[in-house]
């Protein structure tokens, strides 16, 4: 289905005769830049499309990265998947791609390369970030009805997500990550946790963490851990 | 006949006359008292100077007269008679001045009488009698009564070191403050009491400062209980009533208050010092001195509780110790002399609590947390619920350890399940008694079944119905599974072709009220094969829709050994019947091959080969002989075996339950405490972490203590498994998800 490009909402038969011959014509202009738009989009996607599948693959992906000249285990490609509401990790149906350049205002790959950093200061911004955290979180999970991510996926996904902004917070929880037996996997709950950790706990001091309240209880060991560490 | 009208100078002339004589009454002259015509005319006198047509009625100025006769009096008299006196003497004189005064009032109000009745009222003015004593109040008590204060004060300080001193003329004197405040205590108690009290305060301040330094409390707990009860005499005898909750007060405040510390914590005799001691009676005493102080008691109380903890920790170190130096073999013994000594430490106690301390609640708490400090602490291993258990199982059961009276028995039960009460795990204790208790049901190993069954009504009534009800399922099964036996033998006599050949006793048992066991797959020999499809087959005429497991760990069996010397029967468990019947067919068995035609795990077999061949009857021989048994051992029949006894039990080594018992428990605990959880979210909805935490250790509490972080656990599975969900503007927050 074409998405009209017109910012006018799509009016009902009853249109003023007068205006209605200048609103076609807007129409009608408006939609072939559109449609020239979304022919561009389209072949683009069919660039990078597996032929028998008609998705992005992860083949394609990794093509697409080294043309954008973007690692594809950059956060961008994440922020690029967040904005196109992607639902399979490492694969991009047609109506995401549309989705997501459309709002990105890109139809060829330097336009998609100038909007990256754009991009990336939208997502960062705190009212979407928490969002687009949860949105990394979900875009992991691979089978049906799963509800956690194994560790180690956990701890790459902790480095690309929040790797730039919290460093020492990633690295020290990571490390603990991986010498703890408590857990195997991590939850949704206990991932956004990790989040709220790093933006209301004061590091590496953690003095304002009360474990007596409703903190993952993994937090609550890995500050333990920590603070045998430190002493 | 006319009244001829009275001249005001000429009628208060002849008042003076009436005045004059009561003054020499009073002073102590010879003077004849007043006769009745006497008193009349003066009455007359006035009245008529009242009832005077103006400009002849006279009764303002009668009225003033009548104010300044006291005046006059006063200042002529008796003023000056005061003043020249000191002390004790100016007392007295004071004492004999009111009683004066107070005469004079009575007789000059009398004479002045016709004035109360119209003159006061009409111009709203205070009546004779309060003229009088107010003038009275206004001339001398005003100018004397802080001497006589100081006076009194000093007196009452000479009484209080001992010496004898006039009592009744304290009390007149101090009469005098409370009728001078004519109906209010403000005299007395502002011009006389507030001195008195602050007099009383550092009195005892000093005297304590220095008895705190050289009494033992003892001592100065006696001296106080003293000088409290001479205070209360003191009142009694001249002081005011309203003065005693005020001097006690003080008197407390000074020798109880401000050196509680320093008294209770005494090295050699404090509070500590007396229970050590068993010093009943001081400390009774001291129950009795700081019990009316508010907030008093707290200190012993506290002292009371640490002292009581301390007594428990040194019994559980020193069966701890005790453990740790002796055998294995003896270990156990040492828990059980420990549970009777903590039994006999409460009883001490409580006899403290009871009688010292007059059953107050702070001591019975004080006595509570104590217990619950020590009695949860673990020794050797065990924890105190386990100890307990194995205590009682060793009172009920046949051949322990206790050898007791009925009566004593019945006493011990009592005083367990009170110590049960101490106990935050009061599941694990569950557990473990139910393990016990099946064993001994099941091994007809139980001594008395009623004291069986005491303990477990003594159990309900106090932990609950819900607590008891699988133990005493149990029990019932027991009962239930001999009528079943009973049947089962007529079912057989009545078909002879399904009879196994081998007298077969079953027990039925219903599954959720047993602790659960592990069965095994073993290969059983034929004749048991044989014993356990005859027994399904009756079962299946009463019953179509049970389904039988078979928990061959548990069974008994008797086999006949036919030894060179002489057949022995041999009492041993399933297992090792299983082990021994492979002989039949073979005079030499390797282990691996026991192993694969037994079909058991290494532990286990181990285990039974163990108690065949290597314990004090050896009916296998092993190849080599070794103490223990290892996979490369070859055993054979031992022929030559043989005993004094005809019949001999082999007994098998209990496994250690104890790792079992703690992991169901673990576990029933998880699901108790996700219960809890829900159970609380569904009612409220939406709660704060802390209050759920909270909400949830109490509803627990009855049967354990529950780790917070456990419930962190359990509330992370319940948020996975979508009963809960964090609140998304507050994380601390959660609701349930219907």
């Amino acid at each position: 289905m074409r998405r009209s490009a017109s910012k006018k909402s799509s009016q009902p038969t009853s249109v003023n005769s007068i205006t209605s011959s200048a609103t076609d014509l807007f129409r009608s202009a408006s939609s072939k830049a559109s449609s020239k738009e979304m022919e561009r989009i389209d072949n683009l996607f069919y660039q990078y499309a597996n032929r028998s599948s008609n998705m992005i693959d992860p083949e394609g992906v990794e093509e697409l990265c080294s043309d954008l000249e973007v690692s594809h285990t950059d956060i961008r490609i994440l922020m690029l998947a967040w904005k196109m509401k992607a639902e399979k990790q490492g694969y991009f149906t047609l109506e995401e791609w549309r989705r997501g350049l459309k709002a990105l205002r890109a139809d060829t790959l330097s336009k998609m390369k100038k909007a990256l950093p754009e991009l990336e200061k939208e997502v960062r911004r705190p009212s979407n970030f928490a969002d687009f955290y949860a949105y990394a979180f979900r875009y992991c999970l691979t089978e049906e009805k799963q509800k956690s991510i194994d560790i180690e996926t956990i701890c790459q996904l902790l480095d690309i997500v929040l790797g730039s902004t919290f460093r020492a917070q990633v690295d020290y929880f990571v490390e603990y990550l991986k010498i703890q037996n408590d857990y195997k996997v991590i939850n949704m709950d206990q991932w956004m946790g990790f989040y709220r950790f790093c933006n209301e706990i004061s590091f590496p001091d953690m003095t304002n963490y009360n474990p007596e309240l409703a903190w993952p209880l993994i937090l609550d060991n890995f500050v333990e851990w920590m603070r045998e560490k430190q002493a | 006949m006319e009244r001829k009208t009275i001249d005001l100078e000429q009628g208060w002339d002849y008042m003076q006359t009436g005045i004059a004589k009561l003054k020499r009454i009073l002073e102590g002259l010879p003077e004849p008292a007043f006769d009745s015509e006497q008193y009349m005319m003066l009455y007359t006198t006035i009245y008529n100077m009242c009832t005077q047509k103006p400009p002849h009625d006279y009764s303002q100025q009668l009225y003033d007269k009548y104010r300044e006769a006291f005046e006059e009096y006063i200042n002529s008299l008796v003023l000056p008679a005061l003043r020249e006196k000191h002390d004790e003497y100016m007392l007295r004189e004071l004492v004999k001045r009111w009683s004066n005064h107070k005469v004079m009032v009575r007789w000059l109000s009398r004479f002045f009488h016709y004035l109360d009745r119209y003159f006061i009222a009409r111009r709203s003015l205070p009546p004779l009698n309060e003229v009088g004593l107010t003038c009275f109040r206004d001339l001398v008590y005003n100018e004397l009564h802080s001497n006589v204060r100081d006076a009194v004060i000093a007196l009452i300080d000479k009484e209080r070191e001992g010496e004898q001193i006039d009592r009744t003329l304290l009390k007149n004197v101090l009469d005098i403050y409370v009728e001078i405040g004519m109906g209010h205590m403000d005299r007395y108690e502002e011009d006389f009491e507030s001195y008195m009290l602050q007099d009383t305060a550092s009195y005892y301040s000093r005297k304590a400062i220095s008895w705190i330094q050289e009494d033992s409390c003892p001592d100065y707990m006696l001296k106080s209980e003293e000088c409290l009860k001479k205070e209360r005499e003191r009142v009694s005898h001249y002081l005011h009533s309203s003065s005693e909750p005020k001097l006690v007060e003080k008197v407390q405040q000074e020798l109880l208050v401000v050196f509680a510390t320093q008294l209770l914590e005494k090295e050699h005799s404090g509070c500590r010092a007396l229970l050590r001691d068993d010093k009943v009676d001081d400390l009774s005493r001291m129950y009795r001195l700081y019990h009316k102080i508010p907030r008093g008691l707290e200190p012993v109380a506290n002292i009371f509780k640490q002292h009581v903890t301390a007594e428990g920790n040194a019994l559980v170190q020193h069966a701890e110790d005790a453990a740790t130096n002796q055998a294995v073999s003896t270990a156990g013994v040492q828990e059980q002399v420990l549970i009777r000594k903590v039994i006999e430490l409460h009883d001490k106690y409580m006899v403290y609590v009871t009688e010292c301390f007059q059953n107050h609640t702070l001591f019975h708490k004080a006595l509570k947390e104590a217990f619950e400090i020590f009695c949860n602490k673990t020794v050797a291993g065990s924890s105190s619920a386990e100890l307990l258990a194995t205590f009682c199982d060793n009172i009920l059961k046949k051949g322990g350890s206790e050898k007791l009276s009925d009566e004593a028995i019945e006493d011990t039960l009592e005083k367990v399940v009170k110590l049960l009460a101490y106990i935050s795990d009061k599941d694990l204790f569950a557990e473990f008694y139910r393990k016990k208790l099946a064993r001994r049901l099941l091994f007809d190993r139980s001594a008395n079944d009623d004291h069986e069954r005491s303990i477990l009504t003594k159990l309900k009534q106090q932990c609950g119905g819900q607590f008891t009800s699988k133990m005493e399922g149990m029990v019932t099964d027991l009962t239930l599974a001999r009528e079943n036996q009973n049947n089962f033998e007529e079912y057989l006599a009545n078909n002879p072709a399904a009879n196994p050949g081998i007298d077969l006793t079953v027990t039925v048992l219903t599954t959720g009220f047993w602790p659960s066991y592990k069965s095994f797959d073993i290969n059983l020999p034929s004749e048991m094969v044989k014993c356990v499809e005859v027994f399904k087959g009756f079962y299946e005429t009463k019953t179509k829709h049970r389904k039988l497991t078979w928990i061959f760990s548990l069974g008994t069996c008797h086999i006949n050994g036919k030894f060179d010397q002489k057949s022995i029967e041999l009492v041993v468990s399933t297992y090792q019947a299983a082990v021994l019947l492979l002989f039949n067919s073979s005079d030499r068995l390797s282990y691996t091959e026991i192993m694969s035609q037994l079909n058991l795990s290494h532990e286990d077999l181990v285990r039974l080969l163990h108690s065949l061949s290597c314990a004090k009857y050896k009916i296998l021989t092993k190849e080599p002989s070794t103490k223990t048994v290892s996979q490369t051992d070859v055993f054979e029949f031992n022929t030559k075996f043989t005993d004094r006894m005809r019949r001999i039990k082999i007994p098998l080594p209990p496994v250690d339950e104890r790792k079992k018992v703690v992991e169901d428990v673990d576990k029933d605990r998880r699901y108790a405490i996700d219960a809890a959880i829900v159970r609380i979210m569904k009612s409220r909805k939406v709660l704060g972490h802390q209050q759920l935490v909270s909400e949830c250790v109490e509803q627990l509490s009855r049967m354990f203590k529950p780790d917070i972080k456990a419930i962190k656990k359990r509330m992370e599975d319940l948020i996975t498994r979508d009963y809960l969900e964090r609140d998304k503007e507050n994380p601390n927050t959660f609701r349930y998800l219907a």
